[in-house]
């Protein structure tokens, strides 16, 4: 393997498969490792909360995108996969005393099995049809936790509170809430982001790849299409479920505002932003769209005398940002995050020639 | 029996306007093959055009119907032409996913001049009531139910009989052989836009002037994908169909059963609806080779 000027030229099959290429990978992984250990030292309780949050927005849409931009079956459904997780996890520890690692594995593939569910339209239908059967599961689930039939989900309350997390008797303390939560997080976030990355590597993870650039020729060559768009949605609403699972487990309540239409939106704004069918992309994406709020609501405080219509109305600058966010990278640059990135490095090495 | 005749205008009144608004997404997905997500909002820019023009300028009503449909117009056409027409050739997710940024723009942007606030406007169509077979039914309902008939009509022999609308037929079937013909395509497609807009704007200003001028406007359009799904997403009598079938099925369903679950009904339909006839009752099934 070299890495030349003109590109990275594998010599050996070994090199091709290796899922660093470049020295420069090398390095980079090493710097995200370190900011990594170096975050909870560094960062005040409010910022580390965000980090916190973001992490599990991270794994939520490394999950969409595994769906969406891997095997191009498009899901307004995110939202109510999360409530799925997250009520599962919640009441399996609440009421029925499950131990919260097994309530999260639960979560897990209660989450794949509804998501099988609502995939099954997308055996007969693509883009277009499917959107709209996503979003149906989306208002469906959301009527339901919402409306909460019998008291089933809620006995009633409208909201689940969640225990402080505790794993086999290790409790998460009040004083350094954050700070273990990160290190909780960030485990599994790395675990999750490493996995995905790996499945691209798979058989399966190919087949993906392979209904999405064109089903049918796929099919011809031998991909059994029920199987892989059934796994990928499995997979997919998998990884959505462990974030629904989280978020229950980090806030500690569970109620249905924070599993509406606009939570599916916000994730696809992710994936988009970030860059569709890259796992590096989905990371970005979530980082981006996450801390976009949060700087907004600092511009509003800053400014806010000065430019009145930031403060008086932040939830519709806001929404009219994102929408204009979207909007923009569609337009400009479809790939996103992650292509803005690899064209930053290649305007680097190849200076000074334009290409 | 009263109660019946009763759901019953009410559930065409309300078939009627998504009749409307499903139109309006059935042509752009015909003749350019965008889903718009942005339907809903189409209508809140209506029925907001419609109060700026009306009460905030104090245009009389009618000049105010005039001056909303070309602003519509105009709103239609810009869309298409700074948002749609760059993203053509692009797959259908980030078709789908422009029309979805393009309505949380639109909503914010209302929000932002008006609130969240409802607003008040005097009432476009006479209210009063009726009494037919026994039960009293408000006029205003029965009145839409009318105006929608006749904007369906006049969208239908528009398609039939005149020059751009067989046109706008020659696209939608094969874009390729109307180029040939002539046929300008980018023209074609700011008119649909432009004449989705329009109908937009009447489904707006007719629903507000049943409920009220507020955001809420925006979420009804969302219930033109049931609509679109069961009729058919390529279908102008399908959206007929299908907005009368939801209309009439939401209103039963709250009348007799339960006005939370009317909410919801209409998707479990769609769902139904996609798992046993995707193409709907009148859309043209597709068949695919490589």
């Amino acid at each position: 393997m070299a890495a030349t000027a003109t590109g990275i030229h594998h010599r050996s099959y070994t090199s091709e498969l290796r899922l660093r290429a470049t020295k420069a990978e090398y390095f980079r992984l090493g710097l995200t490792l370190a900011l990594l250990v170096v975050v909870p030292f560094v960062l005040d309780n409010y910022w580390l909360s965000i980090v916190n949050t973001i992490l599990i927005a991270v794994i939520g849409a490394v999950g969409l995108n595994i769906l969406v931009g891997y095997t191009g079956q498009i899901s307004l459904g995110q939202g109510g996969f999360l409530a799925v997780g997250a009520y599962t996890s919640a009441i399996l520890t609440e009421r029925y005393g499950v131990p919260v690692l097994l309530s999260v594995v639960a979560a897990v593939v209660a989450t794949a099995a509804i998501g099988i569910f609502f995939g099954l339209p997308g055996l007969r239908l693509k883009g277009l049809y499917l959107a709209i059967a996503t979003l149906a599961s989306q208002v469906i689930i959301e009527f339901v936790v919402r409306r909460d039939p019998g008291g089933f989900l809620t006995e009633g309350a409208g909201y689940i509170d969640v225990a402080r997390l505790n794993i086999l008797g290790w409790q998460v303390e009040r004083s350094t809430f954050e700070q273990q939560w990160y290190l909780i997080l960030a485990i599994i976030t790395v675990l999750a982001v490493v996995a995905a990355r790996n499945l691209f590597r798979t058989g399966l993870g190919r087949s993906f790849m392979a209904v999405r650039d064109q089903d049918i020729a796929a099919e011809a060559i031998g991909v059994n299409l029920t199987r892989a768009k059934l796994t990928a949605f499995a997979v997919s609403s998998g990884y959505v479920g462990l974030a629904g699972a989280l978020i229950a487990h980090y806030t500690e309540i569970v109620s249905w505002e924070r599993f509406t239409l606009d939570v599916s939106i916000t994730y696809l704004a992710m994936i988009i932003v970030g860059g569709l069918g890259s796992i590096a992309g989905a990371v970005y994406g979530a980082i981006f769209m996450s801390l976009l709020p949060v700087l907004i609501r600092t511009a509003a405080q800053q400014w806010g005398d000065a430019v009145p219509v930031l403060k008086d109305q932040l939830p519709a600058v806001q929404n009219a940002l994102f929408g204009a966010v979207i909007i923009a990278f569609l337009i400009f640059e479809p790939r996103g995050l992650a292509r803005l990135w690899q064209r930053a490095k290649d305007y680097v090495r190849y200076w000074p020639f334009r290409y | 029996m009263s109660t019946f005749l009763n759901l019953l205008a009410y559930g065409l009144a309300d078939g009627a306007i998504l009749a409307l608004a499903a139109l309006g997404f059935v042509l752009i997905y015909k003749a350019t093959g965008v889903i718009n997500f942005a339907q809903g909002e189409f209508l809140l820019i209506g029925a907001y055009l419609m109060y700026t023009a009306w009460v905030v300028l104090g245009l009389p009503m009618v000049v105010s119907v005039l001056v909303g449909i070309v602003a519509a117009t105009v709103v239609g056409v810009l869309v298409e032409r700074l948002i749609l027409r760059p993203m053509v050739g692009e797959d259908p997710i980030s078709i789908i996913m422009v029309t979805i940024g393009l309505a949380m723009l639109l909503k914010a942007v209302v929000q932002m001049f008006y609130g969240t606030t409802p607003r008040s406007q005097p009432a476009v169509l006479p209210t009063g009531s009726v009494s037919v077979l026994g039960a009293t039914l408000p006029v205003n309902r029965l009145l839409v139910i009318l105006i929608a008939a006749v904007v369906l009509t006049a969208f239908t022999l528009f398609f039939s009989r005149s020059k751009h609308g067989i046109a706008m037929r020659a696209v939608a079937d094969d874009q390729q052989a109307a180029m040939t013909m002539g046929i300008s395509v980018r023209r074609i497609f700011a008119l649909s836009w432009a004449l989705a807009a329009v109908s937009a704007f009447i489904a707006g200003v007719l629903l507000a002037d049943l409920s009220a001028v507020d955001q809420n406007i925006a979420a009804f359009g969302l219930m033109v994908f049931p609509v679109v799904i069961l009729g058919g997403l390529d279908s102008v009598p399908g959206t007929i169909i299908g907005g009368l079938t939801i209309g009439l099925l939401t209103q039963f369903v709250s009348g007799y059963l339960d006005p939370g679950l009317a909410t919801v009904i209409p998707y479990v339909v769609l769902v139904l609806i996609l798992l046993v006839k995707p193409y709907g009752l009148f859309g043209e099934t597709r068949i695919e080779r490589v």
